[in-house]
């Protein structure tokens, strides 16, 4: 594998890991607040609808940003009234958000386009452009660096560099804010939080409405910037994976963003076949290299993770003494 | 809190938990311009007009009650096991794998060994999620799901590389042969007075009632029942009484996945007489929304498992003959599933206001009757 190859390894590792990314800094805002979110997964899926069909009928992708974020925040809403409101099972609750979402997103855009379940493809504005980061053409022929510079980091859409940014800035939120402070304790202790006069369930709900947000945007990126369209269950377990990455980066988020670089990684060896014949030496059958990011993901699951320790008050509803 | 009667919680609270499922997928419908009233017309028509629509639905019931009851086992074992489906795909390539391995003289023995193939094959899926949540802590739910998609990309590898005969194009394996077809419900004596035409229910809807009886005795029966039900509840209690924690989870999942696979006989074995790609076509995932309907008990589950099979084939007539997309099927699904599993607590919630009402009028009611006298 020469250094060109591996360079465009890497920009679709970029890629592809930004969805998870987003998805995984969503989950880690609602884990930490002690609201499970099996439903990652559905509220991309119902982003990317939401957000192929506002940007087909405007021609605006940020009109199916806002769309899509409108559609996340439905989603988590109703996660957020069955787990904290009604102190529902929060595994149940996203498992069915999940089918609802597979099942309504077809629903609409079946009823909307009738192509199938699928939105227009997107053409122009309606997608989000990559953009050219400054310099990139001036360094391109630095040796080494150049190269990496202008293809892996620049050249891609105002999304990935959002969510890129999402991670020290969640960082900061959580660890540095009054806000994040609540927010940990919250999910680690919401008794004490309760007993200081702060709200369980605000804070629980401000969690979650922010975990919509991030999932909104890492579906309107599937549907409007990595993809030109909505097709049915195009997020492929990608909420799962985005889960398991969080589990992996023990709900830290500098390490998430390593996490899902590394899962974007197995992503890309899925489309490469020609890539990972050249460096194991023999033809492997396509249908494993599509199931490699799930094996991958369970073989992070088993061995390397070591002890993860989940939020403590992770998945209980939270009753207030009477 | 007041405390429900106790047949207000086993009948009233799946049923009213029903109707509000019934009620959103009627606003649904309407949203997309469809008619609620004329689509139900046409899943009652087409799923319990007839002995040949009953057929379908039983066929489709058959099926959710393995996988109603593979989810009811490992919930009480406190386990979640959402990989129901990659189970009953691997099932379905243990069923193949039996039949088209030795030439089977008689169905009756083809169906033993086949139910047998399907049972090892399942519960070697389920397997590897139960070892890796007992041994490495790794969380079942998003191992079971992530061996789902596993399950898919091997039997794509399977029915395209390795089980297709020669020369032929889609991926599929060669059909099982004659000797092993399993009687459907239209073969059996008295059944074929109801069922004249050929419908796809068979014998396997009796293994699967008697799979009913059998997880019940298991469960409230035997010991090992008493110690899964007593881990599901607590497992630092269980832990404490001397429960091995490991043997638990493994024998659910097990026991779990071997039932999820065994609806293979009825797909697979029963129906298309061949392994074909995604033969369960999600039953496997229903088996969560059965299992929750049916409140975790087998005579639930069997009833919850008539339910959807209605509404499994009253959705295919939907597709058939009205445009409302297939897919129909999975809101309700999640529907149902939200409404059952986690929102409970506001049915239970509304139910006890309710009481609370009549019971506080009765009161008022015996007041002024007092005091009238």
């Amino acid at each position: 594998m020469d250094y060109n190859t591996l360079l465009q390894m890497l920009d679709t590792t970029l890629r592809l890991a930004t969805p998870l990314l987003l998805a995984c800094l969503a989950g880690l805002y609602s884990e930490r607040a002690g609201i499970f979110d099996i439903g990652l997964e559905g509220k991309m899926l119902a982003a990317a609808m939401a957000a192929g069909t506002m940007a087909a009928l405007t021609g605006s992708a940020w009109a199916g940003l806002l769309a899509g974020i409108a559609a996340s925040m439905v989603f988590a809403m109703l996660h957020g009234i069955a787990s904290i409101t009604f102190r529902g099972n929060q595994l149940i609750s996203g498992v069915a958000l999940n089918f609802l979402a597979s099942g309504i997103t077809v629903l609409a855009a079946q009823s909307l386009f009738r192509q199938g379940g699928r939105t227009p493809a997107l053409t122009g504005d309606a997608r989000f452009s990559p953009i050219t980061l400054p310099f990139a053409e001036a360094l391109r022929d630095v040796p080494l660096i150049g190269p990496l510079y202008y293809e892996v980091i620049s050249g891609h859409s105002i999304l990935v560099y959002i969510a890129l940014a999402m991670v020290p800035i969640t960082w900061w939120v959580l660890f540095r804010t009054r806000f994040g402070l609540r927010l940990r304790a919250v999910g680690e202790n919401p008794a004490a939080v309760d007993t200081a006069g702060v709200s369980v369930v605000g804070l629980r709900f401000a969690a979650v409405a922010v975990t919509g947000v991030l999932c909104g945007l890492a579906g309107a990126y599937m549907a409007t910037a990595l993809q030109a369209g909505f097709g049915r269950e195009m997020t492929a377990g990608r909420g799962y994976i985005a889960l398991a990455a969080l589990i992996f980066a023990k709900w830290r988020p500098v390490a998430a963003l390593w996490a899902c670089l590394l899962f974007g990684f197995f992503q890309s060896l899925a489309l490469r076949p020609d890539v990972v014949q050249a460096v194991v030496q023999f033809k492997v059958p396509v249908p494993f290299l599509d199931a490699l990011p799930y094996i991958l993901t369970v073989l992070v699951l088993a061995g390397f993770v070591g002890k993860a320790i989940p939020p403590r008050a992770g998945g209980e509803p939270y009753v207030k003494e009477r | 809190m007041d405390r429900l009667p106790r047949w207000a919680d086993v009948v009233l609270v799946p049923m009213i938990s029903l109707l509000l499922a019934a009620i959103i997928s009627a606003l649904v419908l309407l949203a997309i311009g469809q008619s609620p009233v004329e689509a139900i017309n046409v899943m009652v028509d087409g799923a319990l007009g007839s002995a040949y629509g009953w057929g379908y639905t039983l066929y489709y019931a058959t099926s959710f009650i393995f996988t109603g009851l593979a989810v009811t086992i490992a919930f009480h074992a406190g386990m979640f096991n959402i990989g129901g489906e990659g189970q009953a795909q691997l099932g379905g390539l243990g069923v193949a794998v039996v039949l088209l391995s030795v030439p089977w003289p008689h169905w009756t023995i083809a169906l033993a060994a086949a139910t047998l193939g399907a049972a090892t094959f399942g519960a070697a899926w389920a397997a590897v999620p139960a070892y890796l949540q007992a041994k490495r802590g790794s969380h079942i739910v998003i191992t079971t799901i992530m061996f789902n998609y596993i399950a898919a990309a091997l039997l794509v590898y399977f029915l395209v590389d390795v089980l297709r005969p020669p020369g032929q194009m889609d991926p599929a394996s060669a059909r099982f042969g004659e000797t092993v077809r399993l009687p459907a419900l239209n073969d059996l004596p008295i059944f074929n007075l109801v069922f004249t035409k050929a419908v796809p229910a068979n014998v396997t809807l009796f293994i699967a009632l008697a799979m009913a009886v059998v997880v019940w005795a298991i469960l409230w029966r035997t010991r090992l029942g008493y110690q899964i039900r007593a881990f599901g509840k607590s497992e630092s209690a269980a832990r404490y009484a001397g429960i091995n924690p490991t043997k638990i989870i493994m024998i659910s999942m097990l026991l779990s996945g071997g039932l999820a696979g065994m609806m293979a006989i009825n797909n697979v074995m029963g129906e298309a007489e061949r392994l074909l790609q995604n033969a369960s076509e999600g039953a496997g995932f229903i088996g969560i929304a059965v299992a929750l309907m049916g409140r975790n008990h087998p005579l639930g589950v069997v009833l919850a498992a008539l339910l959807f099979g209605f509404l499994y084939q009253g959705g295919a007539e939907l597709g058939l003959w009205t445009s409302i997309p297939i897919e129909m099927r999975i809101v309700v699904q999640g529907l149902v599933i939200l409404f059952t599993g986690a929102l409970d607590v506001m049915v239970r919630m509304m139910l006890i206001w309710c009481f609370g009402l009549v019971r506080s009028g009765r009161a008022a009611a015996a007041a002024a009757t007092k005091g009238a006298a």
